[in-house]
Order: C-alpha cells, then structure tokens, then sequence
C-alpha cells in the first residue's frame, strides 16, 4: 500500500492541479519535441518533482515510469571511491550529486559524459538526447558548479540538464544563464485545500472545507506535508469532523516548548538545559536552520516592536554563522545566548524605567 | 544506471549496421538535428569577422590569420562576451577542420585540470612538434594552441605548473587563457600574455544581433521585449539569446511581450518590489514577516529580491545620504551572507527591518 502523496501523484502535464498555465506553457516547450536545460526551483514540497516528471512522460511517453534504482561507484583521479545511488529509466537519470560530498565534481562529470556519449539512434521512435535531472544542485560545491558551465554547452546535443533546487541564490550566474529558469510557486491554502478534497474523495472519502483548510495552515503551503497530515488524519479519526485535531510533528512542539523555557527565564542554568534539547533535536535530524527559524518565530511573539528587529537580525547572523561552521551547536546556543541577554536587558531598562 | 547506459550501448551497436546502407535518410535525419540546436550555439560567430563589438582582439587575431605570429593570450570579461568564440572562431580559420584536432587542445573547467594533468597532458600536447604546411601542402602556421577556458578555477599550483610549461614551449606552443576576473590568474602567466579585455556588449550592439536572430528565426518580437532583454541580460549575449528562445519556445507562434521575458528572466514584478517597500513604511514586523514569507513561498531568488529592492533604495527620494549608506551597507552584508548559503528568509527579514528602522526611526 502505498502513501497518497505517491499513489496521487498527477502524471501529466494536463493533470496538474495548480500553475496550470504554467503547465500548459511547459507543454508548448516540448511540444517541438525538444527543450533547453531547465532550472527548477520553488520552495519544498510546492511540486518541483511530479512537474519534472510529468514533462519528462510528455516527452517520453510511459517508458519514464519504469524506473529503477542503481548503486554506482565513481572513482576519483585521487583513487577515492564513492558510491552513489541514482534512480534511472531508459530514457533519463537522475541523481543528488550532493550526495557525494566534496567530490561532487568528478561524480557529475562522469556521468554526464557517459551519458552524452551514448547515443540513441532510434530517432523515430525517441529522442535524440537524454536528460540527466540533478537535485539539490543548490547544494553543489562551486567547483562542481563551475565544472557544469561548459559541459552544459558541449554535450547539448546528446543530452538535457534539469536542475533542481530550492533556492537560486546558491547556484552561480553562469549555470543560471545556461538556462531556462521555472519557478513553482508554493500552492496557495485554497489551492491546497482543494486537493486535499479530490484527493480524498478519490478514496472514497469526505473531508469538510473546514479541516481541509486547517490541514492547509498547518501545512505551511507545503502540500507534500499537507497531504501526510491529511492521511494521518484519516488514521486518526473517520467520519472526519470539522474541529478534528490536527496532529503536528512531534519536534515541533518539542521546539516550541524549548522557546517558551528560553522566554521563561534567561540564566546560564537554563541555557544549559536548552542546549540539551537543542541537541536532542539535532541527533533527530531536523536540520539546523529550521530549528533556528522555528525558535525565532516563537520568541518574536514575545517581544516588542524595537526588539523584534534586534533578534531577527541576530538570527540572520548566527545563521549565516551556522552554513559556514561546522558544529551547528555552537551557532544555535550561541544565538540562543544573545536572545537571553538582550531579553533581559530590554526587562531591566524597563523596570529601572518605571522608578 | 548500468541498465539506462545499457539500452543506449546496445542501439550503439545495431546501428552500426544500420546506417551505412541508408546514408540518404541520415541527411534527412541531420537536418531535423539542426532545429534541436540552442541559439547560443547555432548563432556562435563562426569566423572571427563575426565576433562583434571587440575590435581589438579580432585586429590581432586577424593579423596572425594574415601569417603573423602570435602572441599568448589572456582573455578576461563577463560572461557572454565572446571569449570563447573568439579564440574557437580563430583557431578554426587558422587551421581548418582537418588539422583542428592535432592542433588545438581545449581544457576547460570540467576536466580534470590539477597539477598532475597540467604536467602531463599539456606537456605531451605542447612537445610535439608542428610543421608549418597542411598535409595539402598550403602553409599554416608552425605552433598549436592549448585553451585553457574558465582558467580562473584552476588552483595556484596548477598555474604554477603550467607557466613552467609554458616558458619551455615557447616555440611550438601559444596558450589561450580565458577567464572572468583577471586577478585570479598568478603574475607571472598573466605578465606573459597579451591581455583583452571583452567588454560587456553595447546596447545597439545586443540589440542588432537580437533583431538579426529574430529575422532568422522568424519570430515577433514587440518592440518593448527587446528592452526588456536589454534590461535583463547586462551585457551579456548568451543569456539574451537564451531568454529570447524560451520565449520563443513558450509561445510558438505567438509575439514575445516584455513581459515574458521579465518573466522567463526571474525578474520580480515591480509591484511586488513596491509592496516590500510599503511594508516598510509601515512599522509593523508583523506585516513585514508576511509579506516576506510570501514572496519566499512564491519561490523568487533572495538575490533577485535584494538587487531590485536595491535599485529602488538608491534611487529613493525620501531617504536621506545617512540612512541610504546605512541600508546599503547592510545590503552589502546580505549579499556575501547569502552567496555563502546562508537562509534567504532570515536575511530577507534582516535587511527589511534595517530598511523599515531608517525609514520609521531614522532619528534615534
Ligand atoms: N562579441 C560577440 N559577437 C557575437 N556573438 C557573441 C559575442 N559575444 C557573445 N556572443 C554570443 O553569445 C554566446 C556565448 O558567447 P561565448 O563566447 O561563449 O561567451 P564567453 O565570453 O562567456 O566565453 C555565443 O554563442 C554567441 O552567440
Ligand atoms: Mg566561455
């Protein structure tokens, strides 16, 4: 059996829910049968992947569903070997280059010339080229980044890039300018709501517009996790009601209580005591800067107007901190520190005002 | 992977049988390629007489297409400008296509490029020797040329390795070094080459060639799109002619409207840039925080944001000389913050509250 998130998922281009003029845009781009490279990027769970994978079928018919995953060891001019898992179909490959670590490069290189050396002579029947979609290519080391600049050029008659990534930010201008970039908008709460209703009704269910719309919230326009707290509802409670409880995750209100013993009392003690929960989520792998976004959204409720831009600050500057170091620890108690003192002060200058 | 590369091998090896019997479908088959290439490659100057707007170079490329010798090279520029046409474009007339491949050894930033490959690779390429004659008997010229494209990210030792052999080779061999930023590349490689500078590309000149494509391509083109390519690509061609296609690609027959292309370019609509700015007037984090957080789950670059908001902060009028340095310099902080990896939300939010503190308490 499996979750709704995969057994839901549209594989058409036609049968997306939201853009949808975006989708048909992306019809019109293959529809001659061929396309640039592609860069990719929304925020999570806003449908970068079922869009890759619905124009990929438009161009190669049912063929890219058969997919298999395969472990691959690359070997560095260093003699270093790294395995590498990549889920492929006939037609296209896709891999996390990122998760090669630092040799990202040689990893990416390989495998695109492999690729482009290839052919397929089938042209009736196919294409000419075959596409490679990287992931988290915002995760690419700079190096690997600029060792795509040219093969991107050179191999264009063999094979497609699509990349892949959250934030464009991290990807160099001249990978940026070899592309075509599409953006996917996270789903607004009622686009959102709305499947979450088709979807249930296509397993026989009925979800009130109400709890839809809470799912949503909660959700933070993330559908992917919309849709898992949505079946987790359906576990939870069926006939649904209205004013059902919806679940969160466990960490989150862990975070949440660890903000309310932050604003509670600002002592070295309690630093102390935060640290270790700070620790527990970390060996939980919630990845750092969403525990320190998280903690900063439930400290900001509790301060006022001048403060809020102190502490937002702060948090902008330990977590820029945090990328670069390399024990995230140190980042997050650091800044949980300064909120502590400036927190304190700001209620001293306060008392001391009153008299 | 083994069983994608697999099918591709197999029809490798029937097709070998194929095709030598039906050469006359292959011609067909070669045209229909010629539509399936980017614009970028198929508009690449093909001599370099159709490199414009950098005079220089193309004068001293011509000369030594004329038999004069030449000097190392040390191309450095924004992307887009012509780099690598140029020297490609020259290397082709000098040598024809037949003795390309002997001649010209081009190494770019993805091969592997360290100090061992610098030391074999090059040297055995630069030690051959090279005869001044074609195997046609006509004359050309007596050295080869090693390109070494995206030098700037070749390490320092890999420099040093190759300016060894670069003095040892002198006779037979000329370097091409093509890089962005010329401060990457060691002294002492740098003091042995002729140096040109690409400049970014004229407006006209962008322009010209822009129009020149569309006729080609028989595509239309309102006449604001083309500022808006302008705007949109600094200088440089590959990305207008990029931007152009997609477009052209996202609307078939139909004509390109600036928006379009400002769509396709990632820019950020004006009014959105507007509403940040209105926001800031406000004093309210809360409000802020939203209107931020929306932009961020409409999936615009942090970088995008931060240029635009930029632009309008320079040019505001209601902010004085202080408060604008004030802004921009945390603008500035933002930015490095932000090529660094660091969260897009958080320093958003940091250069915003500093905007709205200047604008709503400058004085305190
Ligand atoms: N000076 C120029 N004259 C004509 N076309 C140019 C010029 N500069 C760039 N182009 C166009 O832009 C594309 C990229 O140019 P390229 O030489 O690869 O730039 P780079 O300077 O980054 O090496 C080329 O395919 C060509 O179509
Ligand atoms: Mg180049």
């Amino acid at each position: 059996m499996s979750l709704w998130v995969d057994k839901h998922r549209p594989t058409s281009l036609n049968k997306l829910d939201y853009h949808k003029d975006q989708a048909s845009r992306l019809k019109m781009l293959v529809q001659s049968g061929d396309f640039p490279h592609l860069l990719v990027y929304g925020p999570s769970g806003s449908g970068k992947k079922t869009r890759i994978m619905c124009l990929l079928r438009e161009l190669y018919g049912s063929g890219v569903e058969k997919l298999r995953i395969e472990q691959n060891s690359f070997t560095t001019p260093s003699n270093k070997k790294i395995e590498i898992s990549t889920i492929s179909s006939n037609y296209h490959i896709e891999v996390n280059p990122s998760d090669a670590g630092n040799s990202d490069r040689v990893v990416i290189q390989e495998l695109i010339k492999t690729v482009a050396q290839v052919n397929q002579l089938e042209t009736s029947t196919q294409k000419e080229f075959k596409v490679v979609v990287l992931t988290e290519v915002d995760r690419l080391t700079k190096d690997a980044q600029h060792a795509l600049r040219r093969t991107m050029e050179k191999y264009m008659a063999t094979c497609r890039l699509i990349l892949c990534c959250n934030s464009t930010s991290k990807v160099i201008p001249a990978i940026h300018s070899r592309c075509l970039g599409i953006r996917v908008a996270a789903p607004t709460i009622e686009e959102i709501s709305q499947i979450l209703q088709s979807t249930c009704k296509k397993e026989g269910l009925n979800l009130p517009l109400e709890l839809a719309k809470k799912i949503a919230v909660k959700s933070n326009r993330n559908l992917r996790r919309a849709l898992l707290m949505c079946e987790a509802c359906r576990v939870q409670q069926y006939p649904f009601s209205p004013d059902q409880e919806v679940a969160e995750p466990d960490w989150e209100l862990y975070l949440k209580e660890t903000a309310g013993m932050i604003v509670q009392q600002q002592s070295p003690k309690r630093l102390l005591e935060v640290r270790a929960r700070l620790y527990e989520l970390l060996t939980h792998c919630i990845p750092p800067d969403v525990i320190m976004k998280g903690l900063l959204q439930e400290l900001i409720t509790n301060c006022d107007g001048q403060l809020k831009t102190e502490v937002v600050q702060n948090a902008a500057f330990f977590e820029h901190r945090l990328q670069l170091g390399q024990k995230a620890i140190y980042h997050l108690e650091a800044f949980v520190a300064k909120f502590m003192a400036i927190y304190k002060r700001f209620f001293e200058e306060g008392i001391a005002d009153l008299f | 992977m083994q069983a994608f590369l697999k099918t591709g091998s197999s029809k490798l090896s029937t097709s070998k049988e194929k095709v030598t019997p039906s050469s006359s479908s292959s011609s067909k088959e070669s045209k229909d390629k010629r539509k399936h290439v980017p614009w970028v490659e198929k508009y690449r100057p093909r001599c370099v007489d159709d490199v414009a707007y950098q005079d220089e170079v193309v004068a001293v490329l011509k000369k030594s297409l004329e038999g004069s010798d030449l000097p190392n090279l040390l191309f450095y520029g924004s992307p887009g400008t012509g780099k690598t046409s140029t020297i490609l474009a020259a290397a082709r007339e000098l040598f024809g296509h037949e003795m390309y491949k002997t001649r010209i050894l081009e190494l770019n930033a993805s091969d592997e490029r360290g100090i061992s490959v610098v030391r074999e690779k090059v040297k055995t390429f630069a030690q051959q020797s090279a005869s001044g004659i074609r195997p046609d008997g006509k004359p050309c010229p007596p050295f080869k040329i090693i390109i070494l494209d995206e030098a700037d990210s070749m390490t320092g030792d890999a420099q040093s390795a190759l300016r060894r052999t670069m003095e040892k080779e002198s006779k037979t061999t000329r370097f091409c070094l093509i890089c962005n930023y010329v401060s990457r590349i060691i002294e002492p490689i740098a003091s042995r080459c002729a140096k040109f500078r690409f400049k970014p590309l004229a407006e006209d000149v962008l322009k010209k060639r822009l129009r020149y494509i569309c006729g080609k391509e028989e595509i239309t083109c309102e006449e604001e799109a083309f500022t808006a390519l302008l705007d949109t690509s600094e200088g440089d061609l590959r990305k207008a002619i990029t931007h152009l296609q997609s477009a052209s690609r996202f609307k078939g027959e139909e004509t390109i409207t600036k928006d379009d292309i400002y769509d396709i370019a990632g820019v950020v609509p004006a009014e959105v840039i507007d509403q940040i700015i209105k926001v800031c007037h406000s004093d309210s984090y809360e409000k802020l925080d939203k209107t931020i957080m929306e932009q961020i789950f409409n999936g615009h670059s942090g970088m995008q944001l931060i240029n635009q908001i930029h632009d309008k902060i320079v040019v505001s009028d209601e902010l004085g000389d202080k408060q604008k340095s004030i802004i921009c310099d945390k603008l500035a902080i933002v930015d490095k913050y932000l090529m660094d990896g660091a969260d897009e939300y958080l320093q958003i939010m940091a250069l915003c509250t500093t905007i709205m503190q200047q604008i709503c308490h400058a004085d305190k």
